[in-house]
């Protein structure tokens, strides 16, 4: 994961601030060892640029940016810049699954984010996160796959998510759920239909007009919550100078329902059963309000429709 | 909690809010600035085929006979007595060192230095042979473009605010709690990592804001500029400032109180 280095002070400084300030308490002697602290009275929690524990950073979010996919999206949350393209084919179905189509995921981190990724030092890290994007999404309920299907064992859509790291700023799983299903509401697959003729040969056709097209629901396509453990508290939306003083993370992938699909744990640092579950309530809570900013912000562009300026990338 | 999410704005171009009646010249490396063979060459320029060519994108400054482009975005370019404040990313190994500064600084450590000379492939070496200088404690590294940190006699500054700042030549702006006994200058030598009290927080949090909004629309960085753009932004809590609308409003407030200042 791309990072910076910060000094023990700048470290101490930012561990400081998430925390609660006890009245007329000790001090720490460094950072990774903290001494619990009795905290009574107001949680005065702020972060380095004002912000709360569970306070997102502004959110920029544009769907339809390129134009030779069948859907695309850009978050820009902070310094972190993410683009997503979304491109329909038709193939066969996996033998398992001979009615359903799939997605396949495929992460660029590119080195314009940071120069750790030249060459081959971002693959890493993509590896990382299309795995993640795997397992979110590895659920019945995420994606209706049935929809996906032309003909059962012959022909089925298959999605390919194509998500490229523009910049690196802090909390990218987040920015890239959030980007991935934006695109995904704003893919469009054209309609198709399957003709038999007497032979029984089949054919596929395609609708003649261009904007007829079936659209995914991503009603319950689950969007990740990253909790950085601080200290002994958590923050939502790490800095990259946060994640520096981090050494527990917790990834939580929440439905906008508030169920979570699934949960991974990253980093070195060790995290108790207890800090666990507040993570994921607060993981959950905070995932409610992600999706319907969301939700809310899509329907807006949407409604919007051919008025709405295009900003994209010269903006 | 406070969630945001918004739909891109396209940037308005500046001068439209400023007002401005003469444009800037821009230039990009190649465009020719005058085939007036009469000017002194600066910074940013060179001759060529009786015209005098622009190497670097920026603005055209003209000083009576002498033609210079100001860059708009730079590296920091060294020079001798700048100030500036930086991050130990490698060291010399050997044996006297590690006895002697090892204990003291490492690496990912910030400093604050002075430039004592400049060689020719562009690096510079740095004393700190001053107690004002050396080892920074607590406090938030923010970083910009050098070309925004106007030169001044100071780059030490104690802000009526309540908060300390050192603007280093090179864009790294520090901002620190202000020590309350300012005899001792110890260089650093001892780290206060003790906690600093939440009004002070909340002060640097605020200037580390503003700062970036100042950078932002590209305003210039001094002590006057951040101290008016602070006064601007306390109706509005800290993590607003932020919000592209808010930040424009306070960066147009500064800029009038500076106009009014100099005028």
């Amino acid at each position: 994961m791309a990072s910076v280095a910060l000094s023990e002070a700048e470290k101490v400084y930012i561990v400081h601030g998430v925390q609660e300030m006890g009245i007329g308490g000790g001090h720490l002697a460094c950072f990774s060892s903290p001494r619990v602290w009795e905290a009574q009275g107001e949680k005065e929690d702020l972060r380095v640029d004002g912000r709360g524990c569970e306070d997102y950073r502004c959110v920029d979010v544009e769907t339809d940016v390129v134009s030779n996919t069948s859907g695309s999206a850009r978050v820009k949350l902070g310094h972190t810049d993410i683009l997503v393209g979304v491109k329909a084919e038709m193939g066969t179905p996996k033998l398992e699954k001979p009615n359903e189509g799939y997605l396949e995921f495929f992460v660029d981190c590119s080195a314009n984010a940071t120069p750790e990724f030249e060459g081959r030092g971002g693959d890493d890290l993509g590896t990382e996160i299309a795995n993640t994007l795997y397992r979110i999404f590895n659920n019945k309920s995420s994606v209706d796959l049935k929809s996906l299907c032309i003909s059962p064992r012959e022909h089925c859509w298959i999605l390919y998510v194509d998500v490229l790291l523009l910049e690196c700023g802090g909390n990218l799983f987040d920015a890239i759920s959030i980007a991935v299903k934006a695109a995904l509401f704003n893919t469009r697959i054209p309609r198709v239909r399957v003709l038999e003729d007497e032979e029984g040969s089949k054919d596929i056709e395609l609708s003649d007009d261009p904007y007829d097209c079936i659209r995914l629901s991503v009603e319950n396509v689950p969007c990740i919550v990253t909790l950085c453990k601080i200290g002994y508290r958590h923050v939502v939306d790490a800095t990259l100078q946060e994640e520096a003083c981090s050494l527990a993370s917790l990834l939580v992938s929440v439905t906008s329902k508030g169920v979570v699909t699934c949960m991974r744990k990253v980093g070195k640092g060790s995290l108790d059963p207890e800090s666990i579950f507040e993570m994921m309530e607060t993981g959950k809570r905070v995932g409610k309000v992600l999706h319907t900013s969301l939700q809310n912000i899509l329907h807006k562009e949407e409604s919007l429709g051919t008025k709405r300026q295009k900003v994209g990338f010269l903006g | 909690m406070a969630m945001e999410m918004r739909l891109p704005v396209a940037r308005k171009p500046l001068s439209e809010s400023l007002g401005r009646e003469s444009k800037k010249h821009l230039v990009v490396p190649g465009d020719t600035i005058t085939t007036d063979t009469g000017f002194m060459r600066g910074h940013g320029t060179y001759m060529g085929e009786e015209k005098l060519i622009a190497s670097v994108a920026g603005s055209v400054e003209r000083v009576n006979k002498l033609i210079c482009v100001k860059a708009l975005k730079t590296r920091y370019n060294g020079e001798v007595g700048d100030i500036v404040v930086g991050r130990i990313t490698e060291r010399r190994r050997s044996a006297e060192d590690e006895l002697a500064m090892r204990g003291f600084l490492q690496e990912g450590d910030l400093i604050s230095a002075e430039v004592q000379a400049v060689f020719s492939d562009g690096a510079v070496s740095l004393h700190t042979r001053s107690l004002k200088y050396g080892k920074l404690g607590q406090g938030v590294l923010v970083q910009v473009s050098p070309s925004l940190v106007k030169r001044q006699k100071t780059h030490f500054h104690d802000l009526p605010c309540g908060a300390s700042v050192i603007l280093g030549n090179n864009g790294f702006i520090w901002i620190y709690p202000t020590p309350e006994h300012k005899e001792e200058d110890a260089g650093g030598f001892i780290a206060n990592l003790e906690p600093v009290s939440l009004a002070d927080r909340e002060v640097i949090s605020r200037l580390r804001n503003c700062i970036v909004s100042l950078v932002t629309q590209r305003m210039m960085l001094y002590d006057t500029s951040i101290l008016y753009c602070y006064e601007a932004s306390l109706p509005h809590p800290i993590k607003d400032i932020l919000k592209p609308e808010i930040m424009e409003e306070i960066v147009l407030e500064t800029r009038q109180r500076l106009l009014e200042q100099e005028g």
